[in-house]
This record gives structure tokens, sequence and C-alpha cells, in this order.
């Protein structure tokens, strides 16, 4: 530091001593940095010299240095997921092990596998399922008890691991409505319409015999089955119930048994693994419908 | 008498003296704080046990919770989100009281400053203490004020070289001390200190061992009375807590002044001798290193220890102790108008005391009602209303809680025989460190039925939860009501639990959502 006393740069007004530069009469009054503060500066530089000598640093024409620590951000990500893998690997092996009884009847397996099938069903299933697994017209709400190929754990799993109407896979569901378009005139279509629309009401299958009951009894109970309760083995809805897949009131329903359409879903075992698809078995039946 | 005296004259200038103000960008004075004696060098030697001992003893006291939580009394489990404290347990979600502790701090520290002024900073401040810590370790190795000027200046040699790395190595020691006890708060003391020394702690014990043992070291060795007077906000405050009853340290000059270095050959010739001799003892012992006769400035944090080197003098010239001494304002005042016959006189001690020193009768000292003011007054009350507050909420909350949240996506389920299913998720909280088995059940929904993945209802329709001690339990709780009860509008209704075994009920009002919505 400066003897204030003794520099013959010093500023009278301010006691600081200038640069000892001048322009036009007006000089620059020399406030040096704190030292700690200048220190800390070049410490940091020196710091991010060695930096770049250990860490990924200088860009190249087509990569980068690598340093020589070799650190890459990748290669924690690959660690981290290997070690949650590793984390895992002991959930994975008791539900790749377990049937889906046992998965549901074990607590800690339930909750695990219902987790990882949560997470499983937001990447796979909301697509066509809805977030919510709530569905839409065309897609199974998986919330309700109303199922088309069977609401058990085993079924369900059956459905997520083959697909329906999935050609990719040779045990998929299949299934398929004659188009009665050209089986049916137009108006036993409208009437048996109108008796499968009021089935939707609630109000049970009805008794007494109209045109309605007995075209449905000759066409449809075959698969529907004769109070239209529906058949899980060839994935016949069950019309007797409030709810409905596709087709709500008289028109609709008249369009679905003129030309029917199909759903389709993809086979999920090959795709995921048998204990994903066990997984998003334990997640859907968790949200409350199954059997 | 005066003329045995023999009081050393020390060679000591305030760092930032009044005489010679120097530029702001000056490099630090290096100070030497001589060794005071006295009544509050005794007292601040008292506290330093005190704190010091609160600090590293309280993570090893044990305090039995039953076996189901941890048995050390103090333990900050950041893991599992709990906050013991003896017989108190504090969940995350009760996080309050934390923050009425931290605001009954700052009240307290208002009417603590307001009345007495900066005790804190004096005697209790971490700052303080450990600044006093290694000054003691500093003296008893480099020897008292005039030996390490003297060791400061000399060249280096073995011996300097040897002091100095026993100095620093001790210091050192005292930082990794501290920095290390800090991590037992955090964490169950004896397994962590077993860890820490086999290696098998985690990273971030270390860290924060090296982390703190490092600050202790710079700020208490290196830094010093720059913490306070650079980095240290509260002396500005400080400003905004005195008035002019508070308790401050001051050099009462009306007795003081005119000072005199040559006191009985002055007042041979005549001359008006006050009772300073300007021996200089009350800069020398000064930690922050400044001169208290300037008056109150920021950099002093009234730790005293120039009145106990004062009185220490004024004992051997037999005069009366106080020439330093803790004073407010309005005392100060007085006295000075006394001494200068209003205002309109030199300071002339005469005027306060007679000739063999006995101090005048009108003279105001330290009164009760210093301490008790509206303002004081106020700061208590507040103090203490929030300390009520807080003891009430402690006693009167609940151990039970439950949180529900309603499934928002579907809100609601039409089942195939029309009826509506609502899906709720429902959190129990068992808050204390015993299992417990809570009985659930709602009320106030017609014809409604729960289902919950995993239980079984009982025969009166409610479900029977066991709930780890201090544990959360989630539960998907399905509900489901008939076709035309659900044909309406959304109902609301209650969720109960109910403690089996002891007197607590919790009750949640939830919405069950129909198709029919919220009209």
């Amino acid at each position: 530091m400066h003897d204030p006393h003794k520099d013959p740069h010093l500023d009278e007004l301010s006691g600081v001593s200038t640069t000892g530069h001048e322009w036009d009469g007006i000089k620059e009054l020399n406030n040096p940095l704190p030292r700690w503060w200048v220190l800390t500066f070049y410490a940091c530089i020196v710091w991010a010299l060695g930096y770049t000598v250990f860490y990924p640093a200088w860009p190249l024409l087509t990569s980068a240095t690598t340093g020589v620590l070799g650190y890459s951000s990748r290669a924690d990500v690959r660690s981290e997921l290997a070690a949650a893998e590793v984390g895992r690997s002991g959930y994975v092996a008791a539900i790749k092990a377990a049937d889906m009884q046992q998965i549901l009847a074990d607590e800690t397996l339930r909750t695990v596998a219902t987790a990882a099938g949560s997470a499983a069903f937001k990447v796979n299933c909301i697509q066509c399922h809805g977030s919510g697994a709530q569905g839409s017209k065309g897609f199974p709400n998986l919330n309700d008890d109303d199922w088309l190929w069977g609401g058990t754990p085993q079924q369900i799993l059956t459905t997520i691991t083959h697909g329906v109407r999935a050609p990719e896979d040779a045990d998929t569901h299949v299934s398929e409505m004659p188009a009665f378009g050209d089986i049916l005139k137009p108006d036993e279509i409208a009437s048996v319409a109108t008796f499968v629309a009021d089935l939707s009401k609630g109000v049970g299958f009805p008794a007494q015999t109209t045109a309605g009951a007995q075209i449905f009894a000759q066409n449809c109970a075959s698969c529907h089955g004769e109070r239209a309760e529906g058949n899980q083995e060839m994935g016949a809805p069950n019309l007797a119930d409030t709810l409905s897949l596709l087709a709500d009131g008289e028109e609709a329903v008249a369009a679905q048994i003129r030309a029917p359409r199909h759903g389709v879903m993809p086979a999920w075992g090959g795709r995921l693994g048998d204990v994903t698809v066990k997984e998003l078995a334990a997640y859907v039946y968790s949200l409350g419908g199954g059997k | 008498m005066l003329e045995k005296m023999d009081i050393e004259r020390l060679d000591a200038e305030a760092v930032n003296s009044q005489k010679q103000r120097q530029v702001l960008y000056a490099p630090r004075k290096k100070i030497f704080p001589k060794r005071a004696s006295g009544g509050f060098r005794q007292f601040k030697w008292l506290v330093m046990a005190i704190t010091l001992g609160i600090y590293y003893l309280v993570p090893w006291l044990r305090w039995d919770r039953g076996g189901y939580a941890p048995d050390q009394a103090v333990l900050i489990d950041i893991a599992n989100r709990r906050f013991y404290f003896f017989f108190i347990e504090i969940w995350p979600q009760e996080f309050f009281y934390v923050a009425g502790l931290l605001v009954m701090a700052g009240l307290g520290l208002f009417l603590l400053t307001s009345t007495v002024g900066r005790a804190w900073c004096g005697y209790t401040c971490p700052q303080t203490v450990w600044v006093d810590l290694f000054l003691v370790v500093e003296r008893a190795i480099e020897g008292d004020r005039n030996a390490r000027i003297k060791l400061d200046k000399e060249p280096y040699s073995l011996r300097k070289l040897a002091l100095r790395t026993a100095k620093h190595a001790i210091w050192l020691l005292i930082a990794l001390a501290t920095g290390g006890a800090w991590i037992f708060y955090f964490a169950d003391a004896p397994t962590l200190l077993k860890d820490v020394f086999t290696g098998q702690a985690a990273f971030v014990a270390y860290s924060t061992i090296a982390f703190l043992t490092a600050t202790t070291y710079v700020f208490g060795g290196l830094m010093r009375e720059q913490v306070c007077t650079y980095m240290c906000p509260w002396p500005r405050i400080q400003a905004a807590m005195l008035d002019e009853a508070s308790l401050t340290v001051t050099y009462n000059d009306w007795r003081g002044e005119p000072r005199s270095r040559h006191a009985k050959k002055s007042a041979a010739q005549g001359a008006v001798v006050g009772d300073c001799v300007d021996c200089n003892a009350c800069v020398a012992v000064c930690p922050m290193g400044i001169d208290i006769r300037d008056g109150q400035q920021l950099e002093c944090i009234t730790c005293a220890l120039c009145i106990d080197a004062c009185n220490g003098v004024m004992d051997k010239l037999g005069r009366e102790r106080g020439l330093i001494s803790y004073t407010t304002l309005n005392d100060y005042n007085a006295n000075m108008a006394l001494a200068t016959s209003g205002g309109t006189q030199p300071i002339d001690p005469t005027r306060v005391r007679t000739v063999d020193g006995k101090l005048a009768t009108t003279l105001r000292h330290i009164s009760l009602a210093s301490f008790l003011r509206p303002r004081t007054l106020l700061y208590a009350a507040l103090w203490s209303l929030v300390g009520v507050g807080l003891v009430y909420a402690l006693v009167t909350r609940e151990r039970l809680d439950v949180n529900v949240l309603h499934d928002r996506n579907p809100q609601f389920v039409m089942l195939s025989d029309g009826s509506v299913r609502n899906g709720y998720t429902l959190k129990i909280l068992n808050m204390i460190a015993k299992p417990r088995v809570m009985a659930l059940r709602i009320e106030g929904l017609p014809q409604g039925s729960v289902a919950i993945a995993g239980i079984e209802a009982q025969s009166d329709g409610t479900f029977l939860v066991p709930v780890e001690p201090d544990r959360l339990r989630s539960l998907k709780v399905f509900i489901t009501q008939p076709r035309h009860a659900a044909d309406g509008p959304s109902q609301t209704f209650r969720f109960v639990i109910e403690d089996t075994q002891g007197p607590e009920v919790k009750t949640y009002t939830a919405t069950f959502q129909t198709p029919g919505g919220s009209t």
C-alpha cells in the first residue's frame, strides 16, 4: 500500500493517490481492488485452467477435449441408471418369478408393481386410454368394471401381453362382428337398434317380446348372450349394462350394427417384457374396476 | 497516594482513531488484545463455558423414545424429515414452530439490544466466543500483547516459526472440533463419530466438517474483528435498536476529561485535571481495536473488557470505578450537564466530585427505569405472546392427521350397473413413536360403500388400518354409491379416523362427485 504522505500523485481532495495519468487536467484516482479480491480472482483463473485439463473443456472441430479424469455426464447418467437398476433388481426378480395372484397378495410387491406400472402406463398407454385410464369413445375406460376380455388380474395380463386383434401376435384376442348391413333389412336394424339402446337405460333385460328382441335373439344372442350380458371369451361387449364403448343412442347403435368398427391394441409382451406387462396389469387392476 | 501510582502507559492506538482518520482502503491494522481481568471478563469466561458446553455436548445427550424413534435428545433427522428436541417431535408440516422460535429470537434480540445494548455481540455471539477462545490459545503460546507485538515484528526465526505453527495447529484443531461437532446434530452421534473416524461416514459429513473447519479457522483466527465490522449487518441495525435509554459501554468524559498523562504535575500547576490518565489500557484490551473514549461507534461489540481494564486502573489510582461504564445516553447527558454547568462551561470534573475523588450524589446511575420502558415492555409482551402461543399450539397439537386427495382424473367412474364410484388417496399420519391401529369409516353418504385395497371391512363397516410408528400410511379408497342415490349433484361426506387405543379422532370432509356435478 502506498504511503499517502510520500506519494507524488496524491490527490489532495480525496486523500487517494492517482494513476499519474492526466487528460485535460482530469486525473484518475487509483483505488486498487482489495488484495483478497485480486488473489481470489487469480485463484479462479488458475482453477479454471486446471479445470480445462481435468475435465472436458476445449472444443475441437468435431468433438472436445475429454480431460485427463475422463469425466462425462453421460457416463454419470449411465452409472446412475445402472445403480437404479441394481436397486430394483430384487423386486424385478420377485415380480418375474411371481404370478399375478402372488404379486397382488404381497403388499410390498403390489405397491412396487403398481408404481412401476403407473410409470409404464404413462409412457405406453395414455395415448389411447387417457392419462387417467378413463378411455374415450372406442378406447375402453379401465377404471370401470365393464371388461371386454375379462377383468381378473390374469385376464388383464393376457390382454396386455398379446393385445387385441394385433397382427404381430399369434395368441392375440381375435373376434369380428359381422356387418349386419348386408344381412338385415334397414327396418330390422332400426328395431334391434332401438332394443339395444333401451338396454343401456339400466332397467334390465325386458321380459316382453318385441320385434327388436326377436331379431336380437336370432342374430346377436349367439355372441352377446341370451340376455345381452356379453361374452368375454370372444370380446363381445355386455349390451345390458349402462356403459357403452362405441355407441350411445339408437343412431350410433344402428351404425355399429350395419358396419361394425373394431378396436385394435398392440401386443405389449414382446415390446416391454414380461415384468413390465405384469406391472401394467397390477396398475390397471389397482384402478378399482378389476374383478 | 498519587505519587506512588505506577500506571503503565500503553502504546496503543485505536485502529479507527478519531485523531487520525484513515482512508477507506487502508490495509487492516493488526490488533493484539491485552488480557483483561475483572468482573466482566469473569462473566465472559462463564458465558463461554456455557455456550461452548451446550454446543459440544448437546448432541451426546440421550432421550428414551421407546425404541421406535432415535434416542438422541436433539436430532435434526433430515433423511426422515423429523426434528427431535427432547420430548418434542416436529414433523415437516409443523415447521412453523421453528419459524415461531426464530420470531422469538428476533424479538428477544430487539428486547436485549434496546435494554442492554449489544449484549448478544459482546457475550454470546459465536464469532465473539470463538475469537475469545482463539485468543486464549494465542496468548498461551505467544504471550500477552507486548510479546505478541514483538514477535510479530521479528523476522522469521526457528522460534517464531515454531510458535506460529503451534498456534495455527491448535486453532485448526479447535476449528476441526467445531466443524466436527456440528454434524452430530444431524445423525446418531456415537455411530457417526465411529463412522467419521473409520471413513464410513457420508461425503456430506466430511464436506460439512471441512467447510465449518475452514470458516471457524478463517473467521475466528484470521479475520476476527473484520467479520463484525465488515460482514455482519447487526452493527448497522443496532443504530435503529438503541435509544437514549439503552445501556451502552460509555466513556464518562464528564469526569475523565481533560485527560492528562501527568495528572499530578498539572494539578500542582492549578490546571483542571480529569480522572483519565490516558494510559490506553482500554484501547489495549479491546478485541475490536477501538478507543471507546471516541464515543459509541459501530465497531464496539460492548464486551465491556475496557470497563474491566479501566476499573483496574482506577483501583490503583484510588479513584472510584466507572470512568468507563454501562450507561444510558440519558444518564450520560444529565451527568455531562452537571460537569459543564448545563453546557455553558468546559468540562470540569470538580463539579461532580470532591477533591479526594468522591463522586457527587447528584450523579445519575443505572436505574430500573432504563429497563422498564414502553418499548422494552412491548418487546417483552410480544416475545411472551409468541412464546405462549407456541406452547399452547404445542400442548394442543394433534398427533393424528389425515389428508384426503380426491382422484381428479377421472373425477368419478360410472360402473356397469349405473352406480358411481369415486377414488381417494387417504394419507393417515401417525405422529407418535408408537404403532397404532386406526378405525376408518365414512359418515353422511347415503348407501355409500367403501373398499380399500388390501384391507377387509369389519362387520360394522369400519376398516382397521395399522399404521407404523412415526409414519404416514397411504391408502387407496374407493367409495361407490348406487345408481339412484348418486343421481343428484355432488355430495359432501366425512371420513372419520379414530385411534382404537386412544382418544384421538380426526374427521375430514370430502366431496363425492357425481355425473350431476356441483350444481
